[in-house]
């Protein structure tokens, strides 16, 4: 494309070839790029692999922080006893009025599961529980209600859908009061959702100075090529062919440090399953730590090589300009 | 082909390079600039290169005036306009064949015309056996014949050279300006800029020279005149 001499011919205009071959020839020179790029990354070993891992170890911890919080999540989904429903029976109650509502509580789709205990057995149960064995023998009468352990399904053993289900169940005329053993769910939450906004905060922050940090590694990279960009310019060199390389290398970048990320992340999950293990027991929770799946590692990398080529082109655009030959 | 029209040229600093030249080379011709140093020769090639841009005045190309070529378009300009300077502007980490590739591997030849060009810019400069050697190892003559396969690799149709004889010996200069002469004969419009003025007055081309930043004379050097 020659602008001041219409018939002149250049590059790949001046021999005869299809569109297709133009597109390959486009990919082949692109990938080439990529290639050279790549071999003046192993060119400085050291320098490139601290800026590799900048943006490995920045993904690092806020993914390790994610699938902490998504475990957790799936213990709260997962436990039974999330919402274990404890109902209070009236006192003038009969046995039968009992069985009548449990067989009515039965055809609840919301109940998993339910438990009768008898006053009797409340009250054996407390005195080996307790300790207070000979007191209570003195006792004239058993204080303690009968009670129904309702076990709620999994949908509706959220703390939120569990009270709803106990308003629900306390309408009935049999129950004294009810009582939703959760607290430590809700607890749980509570920090789950701190923690949410604490891995979002962090992980901004984080992206953001890997940004700048691989922006001012590429524009190092810029200065100490100056004089061969003055070259090509003189030559007739487009910005845009300048810049490529350095996007490149961003991309590369990118691409290592989501991988390092990888096995980070990896590597600490595994390092911390034990303990995490440790803690969960306290909460008689089954525990397997779900580590990385398809879609986490697929964020990772995305993340890594988008830090990458936006720090890159943010260099690149403010840089290449400026460098003019004289 | 090259035309300047009232063109005056001072820098950032206020210092005036070049007052209201006005001259026309034509399609095909070949011209030496000549003056003092700091006269602006230099200034004039860069005028045309874009490299600068006229203070007040007009350069035009073929036509085109140059004050109409935007920033991003200045790149294409320079693909018609093989450049040779004193300094060579070559990448010194890159072999020969690499340097004298490299407007070609911009403008997207395909492979294999970029060997076989590069091969016959190399050979029309007498270096096709240090194609692999790198700049530093090579004289500066040879340096200086790498810049020329360079510039004249894509057959451009302007042909500008800053003191191109610099500090070569004689014999070596003289064997430069045939190559111009070659380009020149196939067709270019060849500009040098040069204060050997041994070497001008040995021939007969069309010359201009500077003074203070004006045209002070331009026209056939005396002896060529002298003959007709
Ligand atoms: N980038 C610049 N900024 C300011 N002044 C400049 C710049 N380039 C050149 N000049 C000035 O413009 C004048 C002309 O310079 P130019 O380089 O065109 O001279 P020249 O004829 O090429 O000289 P030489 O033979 O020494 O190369 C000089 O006085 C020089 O100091
Ligand atoms: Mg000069």
């Amino acid at each position: 494309m020659s602008i001041l001499f219409k018939s002149r011919q250049s590059g790949a205009q001046q021999s005869q070839i299809s569109k297709q071959q133009k597109l390959v020839m486009w990919f082949t020179s692109h990938v080439r790029q990529a290639i050279t790029s790549f071999g003046e990354l192993l060119r400085t070993p050291a320098a490139s692999f601290m800026t590799i891992a900048v943006l490995g170890l920045s993904i690092t911890l806020p993914s390790t922080l994610y699938i902490l919080v998504k475990n957790l999540d799936n213990i709260s989904a997962n436990t039974q006893d999330a919402a274990e429903i404890s109902l209070f029976i009236r006192e003038g109650a009969t046995r039968a009025d009992v069985d009548q509502l449990i067989k009515r509580l039965r055809t609840w789709p919301e109940i998993d599961a339910l438990q009768y205990i008898s006053p009797e057995d409340a009250l054996q149960e407390f005195k080996q529980q307790s300790g207070f064995g000979s007191a209570i023998d003195a006792l004239q009468s058993n204080p303690l209600p009968a009670v129904l352990l309702i076990y709620p399904t999994e949908k509706h053993g959220s703390p939120a859908a569990a009270k709803f289900l106990l308003n629900k169940l306390t309408q009935e005329r049999e129950i004294e009061l009810g009582k939703v053993d959760i607290e430590w769910l809700e607890r749980l939450h509570a920090i789950m959702a701190v923690t949410n906004e604490l891995v979002t905060m962090i992980a901004v922050l984080l992206f953001v100075s890997v940004i700048l940090i691989v922006g001012n590694t590429i524009r190092l990279n810029i200065f100490n090529k100056r004089n061969e960009i003055m070259v090509m310019k003189l030559v007739g060199a487009t910005d845009g062919f300048i810049q490529r390389p350095f996007l490149y290398t961003g991309l590369w970048y990118g691409v290592l440090g989501g991988i390092m990320s990888w096995i980070t992340v990896a590597l600490l999950l595994w390092w911390m399953s034990y303990s995490i293990g440790d803690i969960l027991t306290l909460y008689r929770q089954e525990f397997v730590l779900a580590g990385l799946d398809f879609a986490t590692l697929n964020t990772m990398l995305l993340m890594s090589v988008l830090m990458g080529l936006i720090g890159s082109a943010i260099s690149v655009k403010r840089y290449v300009d400026q460098i003019e030959p004289e | 082909m090259i035309k300047f029209v009232d063109v005056s040229k001072t820098y950032p600093g206020g210092q005036r390079a070049l007052s209201k030249v006005n001259f026309h080379v034509e399609p095909g011709e070949m011209v030496f600039l000549t003056g003092h140093s700091g006269a602006g020769k230099s200034t004039m090639l860069k005028l045309i290169s874009l490299m600068e841009r006229p203070t007040v005045g007009k350069v035009f190309i073929n036509g085109h005036d140059l004050s109409h070529i935007s920033r991003h378009d200045v790149a294409y300009i320079r693909r018609d306009i093989g450049m040779i300077f004193q300094n060579h502007q070559l990448l010194m980490d890159k072999s020969v064949f690499d340097n004298v590739a490299l407007p070609l591997i911009i403008e997207g030849y395909p492979r294999k015309q970029i060997q076989s060009r590069v091969q016959a810019a190399l050979d029309r400069v007498g270096l096709l056996d240090k194609k692999w050697n790198l700049p530093a190892t090579l004289s500066g003559g040879e340096q200086q014949r790498v810049g020329i396969a360079r510039a004249v690799v894509n057959r451009p149709p302007i042909i500008l050279a800053d003191e191109p004889t610099g500090n070569l010996d004689p014999a070596l200069s003289w064997e430069i300006i045939r190559l111009f002469e070659d380009f020149n004969a196939a067709g270019a419009s060849v500009f040098i800029a040069t204060h050997d003025l041994g070497l001008i007055a040995r021939m007969q081309y069309r010359t201009l020279t500077l003074k203070g930043g004006q045209m002070i004379n331009d026209g056939l050097t005396e002896s060529w005149q002298d003959r007709k």
